[in-house]
């Protein structure tokens, strides 16, 4: 690990201030960007440890509906809280099914989102060709072992997977995401924040640097939702799939339904043809639904070993939405 | 902002209130081993996969290895070595040795920092339960079984109490 200078920011006009500098990054709960200094992912010059600012973890409900999370607020804190379980369960669902218990009490909901992509060829000991990791050496998942990678959005240049699962979660949400700048902060649709790898895989995201993601913003609660994760092992371990959804119910009848995938793109993948079929549609007519997901999956692109992902991601949606329904407490 | 690339950490650990000077790179991990020679707490894979270096961070269960010593000042810290009490080991270190929960024993103060802060969430209502919030300590002797038994005969000892 190359050497650095640590700060505490104490208020979030210093963060903002000094996070500005070039090469300088954000530290909160320290899972990510810790693997990132150990693999010279990043090599930072300067460490701003944002954890000591007030109010920033708590979770609060807006006048009108909808929840506001701080995001500070560590995961675990998050999937348990009483709000989150009763009127988000996709997203508490999502969280409990990341990481490990201890992962989770260090994690944060601003943070996580951020994570870079689990490609063995990204994170490699030993440096190998990545347009993310030194832009222009090529990709070497585009014809190497890519049976985890993506089906979707993908390009020449770059065949990664985001794996967030609470990124998915709050992109089937339309969670908001609220920004912080020294030049003044945005509030970024979830489904925006991550964008596609094109010509430039190294960039995953639209946050300007020094931005910081200040809280994440719910609407209205989504009772009848879901998280279905499918892995090769049932806990602790990263989706070859994962399925997110929130339904709008008028008895059996869909009056509104939002799928997104996880771990099939560079980014959460909203299914946005499906979503306008199955409007009207009964949530156990599975012919439809079927047909409708189908619809969806016309620019799905499998790379040499990952075929199987089409069918286990159309599968894993149907499931997802069959639970979304019968979810309600 | 003051930025330092050296700084003294303050912080309290099984008890007693240390003062230790670090480079800003140092994780709690290493402050605990090579600063205080408390090496019950072990490093595996030094990259948050194995959860041999799970201690408890102001009462909560965190991988050592994944925060920087800098990020643990003034927090209160348990190791491994702080859960026995008056020369009496802590329910779930026997309740490990009552089922033969470990072989060779390296990932086993993980395990027990694990299981401790499990109880006490109240995560230990079931076998299933169990392994669902137990799943961050790998055990490569394969152990598993033994440690659930283990956890779930400690977690009824402490409702007992």
């Amino acid at each position: 690990m190359d050497s650095f200078v640590y700060g505490r920011a104490a208020e979030i006009g210093e963060a903002l201030a000094d996070g500005i500098a070039t090469n300088t990054v954000f530290l909160a709960g320290g899972t990510e960007l810790l693997n990132w200094l150990r693999l010279g992912i990043a090599k930072p010059a300067r460490v701003i440890d944002l954890m000591q600012l007030k109010g920033l973890a708590d979770i609060v409900r807006l006048p009108g509906g909808g929840l506001r999370i701080g995001t500070l607020a560590r995961l675990n804190d998050v999937a348990l809280n009483d709000d989150v379980v009763r009127d988000y369960p996709v997203l508490s669902e999502a969280i409990l099914k990341s990481a490990s218990a201890q992962l989770r009490n260090l994690a944060t909901i601003g943070g996580n989102p951020l994570q870079k992509t689990r490609c063995g060829y990204f994170r490699a000991e030993e440096t190998l060709p990545c347009n993310k990791r030194k832009p222009g050496s090529g990709c070497s998942a585009l014809n190497g072992i890519n049976d985890k990678h993506a089906i979707f959005g993908w390009s020449e240049a770059c065949v990664a997977t985001q794996p967030s699962d609470p990124a998915t979660a709050l992109a089937v949400l339309d969670a908001i995401y609220v920004t912080a700048h020294r030049d003044g902060g945005r509030r970024i649709k979830a489904v925006d924040l991550h964008t596609l790898p094109g010509d430039t895989p190294h960039i995953e995201n639209t946050l300007r640097h020094g931005e910081l993601i200040v809280g994440v913003e719910l609407a209205a609660a989504a009772r009848h939702s879901a998280y279905l994760k499918l892995r090769e092992r049932e806990s602790y371990e990263y989706a070859i799939v994962s399925a997110a959804v929130a339904l709008d119910l008028e008895g059996d009848r869909i009056s509104r339904t939002r799928i997104a995938l996880g771990s099939v793109a560079h980014k959460p993948w909203r299914l946005a043809q499906a979503e306008r079929l199955l409007v009207g549609i009964s949530a156990s007519d599975s012919a439809v639904i079927r047909k409708a997901l189908d619809a969806s999956f016309g620019d799905a692109k499998p790379l040499m070993h990952n075929a199987y992902k089409i069918t286990l991601a159309k599968n894993a949606a149907e499931r997802a939405i069959r639970l979304a329904a019968r979810a309600s407490s | 902002m003051e930025l330092r690339s050296h700084l003294t950490v303050v912080l309290r650990v099984n008890g007693l209130v240390h003062q230790v000077p670090v480079d800003a790179r140092t994780t709690l991990l290493d402050l605990l081993r090579e600063h205080l020679e408390l090496t019950g707490t072990k490093k595996g894979c030094n990259f948050g996969e194995c959860g041999a270096c799970t201690v408890h961070l102001n009462g909560r269960r965190v991988n050592g290895c994944l925060l920087l010593a800098a990020s643990a000042d003034g927090a209160e810290v348990t190791t491994i070595e702080g859960v026995a009490a008056n020369g009496k080991l802590h329910p779930v270190q026997q309740a490990f040795i009552d089922h033969d929960a470990f072989q060779c024993g390296f990932c086993t103060p993980g395990q027990v920092m694990s299981a401790v802060a499990l109880i006490r969430e109240g995560h230990a209502r079931s076998k299933v339960q169990i392994r669902e919030w137990m799943s961050g300590n790998l055990c490569r002797c394969s152990s598993y079984s033994q440690i659930v038994s283990a956890v779930e005969a400690a977690a009824t000892h402490a409702k007992e109490d």
